[in-house]
């Protein structure tokens, strides 16, 4: 489990206490994974039953300092050598969502895309304002900047991760597009494979548009909604 | 800043090419307004009409109906001369195969919209050289572009968009291009200039440049469908706290 090889990890380092352990932990992956105090401490003493740490004294404010053994070293050693399982992948909710949305009475499948496409992208922009921060720092250098290298490590893998998300809901809206295009001109008997998506580039029938005036139903947004 | 006046206003644009049966609607109704300041990114499938909306609001094309307002002119209303003007004075272009001219120098391609805007040669190699040392580019400002990176092409081809008292550059896929590294450092020199006060429109069809912006408005079949808000995020819990 990952928290208990990051503690590991920070332990080898040198000895440590728990809250101590819990900033760093936190300082390296920017609290994207917040622990607990008593988190730590539970995991702390299955180490220690497991002979993978052990307690070494206090420091001068009188914290328990933990340590790590030989046989800790060792299985920090093996975790950074085997890589992360992804052969049976976690349970995913939008890739469930979209399962299910296919084909569902009453739900505008391509809404649903939309709607998540603009909370994903939305997320990247946060991402991408925290890292061009953590950048920054980096490029500061200073007494944190092994700091600051982890956590914009973390921090460019969230945005791989919601790229590829993006990346998927084109892939997925544009897939349906072509199904129901294909389905619109294909046999009459055809199940109705994908919901009813609007206007596909590949059926060329402008909806009938009233000519280009004002009154057409216009989806566009109040300018500068969003200014500051 | 809504007081403020948006430096480029689309007031209900549309554009179709063609006519009777071919007709295609490229734009339908399209209403955006970019203030100082602000990076718009334009995002959708191609054919969404993403690259017409860009060169109508630089003038390169003419809606068939609406209007663009860039700072006070109007530019479906003007005269050839004054849209010559104002494409000289107030636009600035970034393409995606950078169009530097390669018998010029960096500063002499930053310096050509002044000297054509009448600026003396002396002066606006000046401010040229002002604006590449500006942008970290100023290394680069006897270099001819065959002497360049794509990347360090791109970055001038900003500073060129931008040089003078331009406020507005329309950026069409720059970094289609590019590697991933250096389409970032275009962005984040992008990102930099808007947060010195000039306005942006980017047209991309990736999500992680897009996300460099302040604002990312989705396109589809020629109408804007949605659009994000401006990322205020100062960590990760409090960005997530304010989607929730």
């Amino acid at each position: 489990m990952s928290i208990r090889h990051g503690l590991l990890a920070l332990l080898e380092r040198g000895p440590r206490y728990g809250s101590q352990l819990r900033t760093e932990f936190e300082s390296r992956t920017g609290s994207t994974w917040p622990l607990n105090v008593g988190q730590v401490y539970t995991t702390l003493n299955r180490l220690e039953r497991d002979g993978m740490v052990a307690q070494g004294g206090e420091d001068d404010a009188g914290h328990t300092l933990y340590a790590i053994t030989d046989s800790g070293r060792t299985e920090l050693r093996t975790w950074f050598e085997k890589p992360v399982d992804r052969t049976s992948p976690a349970r995913d909710e939008l890739a469930i969502k979209l399962a299910m949305a296919v084909g569902a009475p009453g739900v505008d499948i391509r809404a649903v895309i939309q709607s998540q496409r603009r909370h994903t992208v939305k997320a990247m922009q946060d991402y991408t304002r925290l890292k061009a921060q953590a950048l920054l720092a980096v490029e500061g250098g200073g007494a944190r900047e092994r700091d600051d290298v982890a956590w914009l490590l973390v921090l460019e893998q969230l945005i791989f991760q919601t790229e590829a998300e993006a990346r998927w809901l084109d892939h997925c809206e544009s897939r349906l597009i072509r199904l129901s295009a294909t389905a619109a001109t294909g046999a009459p008997a055809s199940a109705p494979a994908a919901p009813a998506a609007p206007a596909a580039p590949a059926a060329p029938a402008p909806p009938a548009a009233a000519p280009n005036g004002p009154t057409a139903p216009s989806t566009s947004i109040a300018p500068g909604t969003s200014i500051p | 800043m809504s007081t403020q006046q948006p430096v480029l206003q689309l007031q209900n644009l549309t554009r179709v090419h063609g006519a009777g049966a071919t007709e295609v609607h490229a734009l339908r109704g399209i209403d955006l307004a970019v203030y100082p300041g602000e990076l718009v990114a334009v995002m959708g499938p191609s054919g969404s009409g993403k690259s017409t909306l860009l060169t109508i609001a630089g003038g390169l094309d003419t809606p068939s109906s609406g209007r663009v307002i860039v700072e006070d002119t109007d530019i479906t209303t003007a005269s050839v001369k004054e849209l010559a003007a104002l494409r000289r004075r107030s636009i600035g272009y970034v393409f995606q195969d950078y169009n530097l001219i390669p018998a010029l120098t960096a500063a002499e391609n930053v310096a050509l919209p002044r000297e054509l805007d009448g600026t003396s040669a002396r002066k606006a190699r000046v401010e040229a050289v002002a604006a590449l040392e500006e942008m970290g580019l100023g290394h680069l400002a006897d270099r001819f572009p065959d002497e360049m990176s794509g990347g360090q092409q791109q970055r001038v081809a900003i500073a060129r968009a931008l040089v003078g008292d331009r406020r507005l550059v329309l950026a069409d896929e720059p970094t289609g291009a590019l590697d991933s590294e250096t389409g970032e450092s275009v962005l984040a020199l992008l990102r930099t200039r808007c947060d010195a006060g000039a306005a942006g429109v980017l047209v991309t069809h990736e999500p992680r440049f897009a996300a460099w912006a302040d604002r990312v408005v989705f396109l589809r079949d020629g109408a804007i469908v949605d659009q994000t808000v401006r990322s205020e995020a100062d960590s990760l819990l409090s960005g997530q706290v304010a989607e929730a």
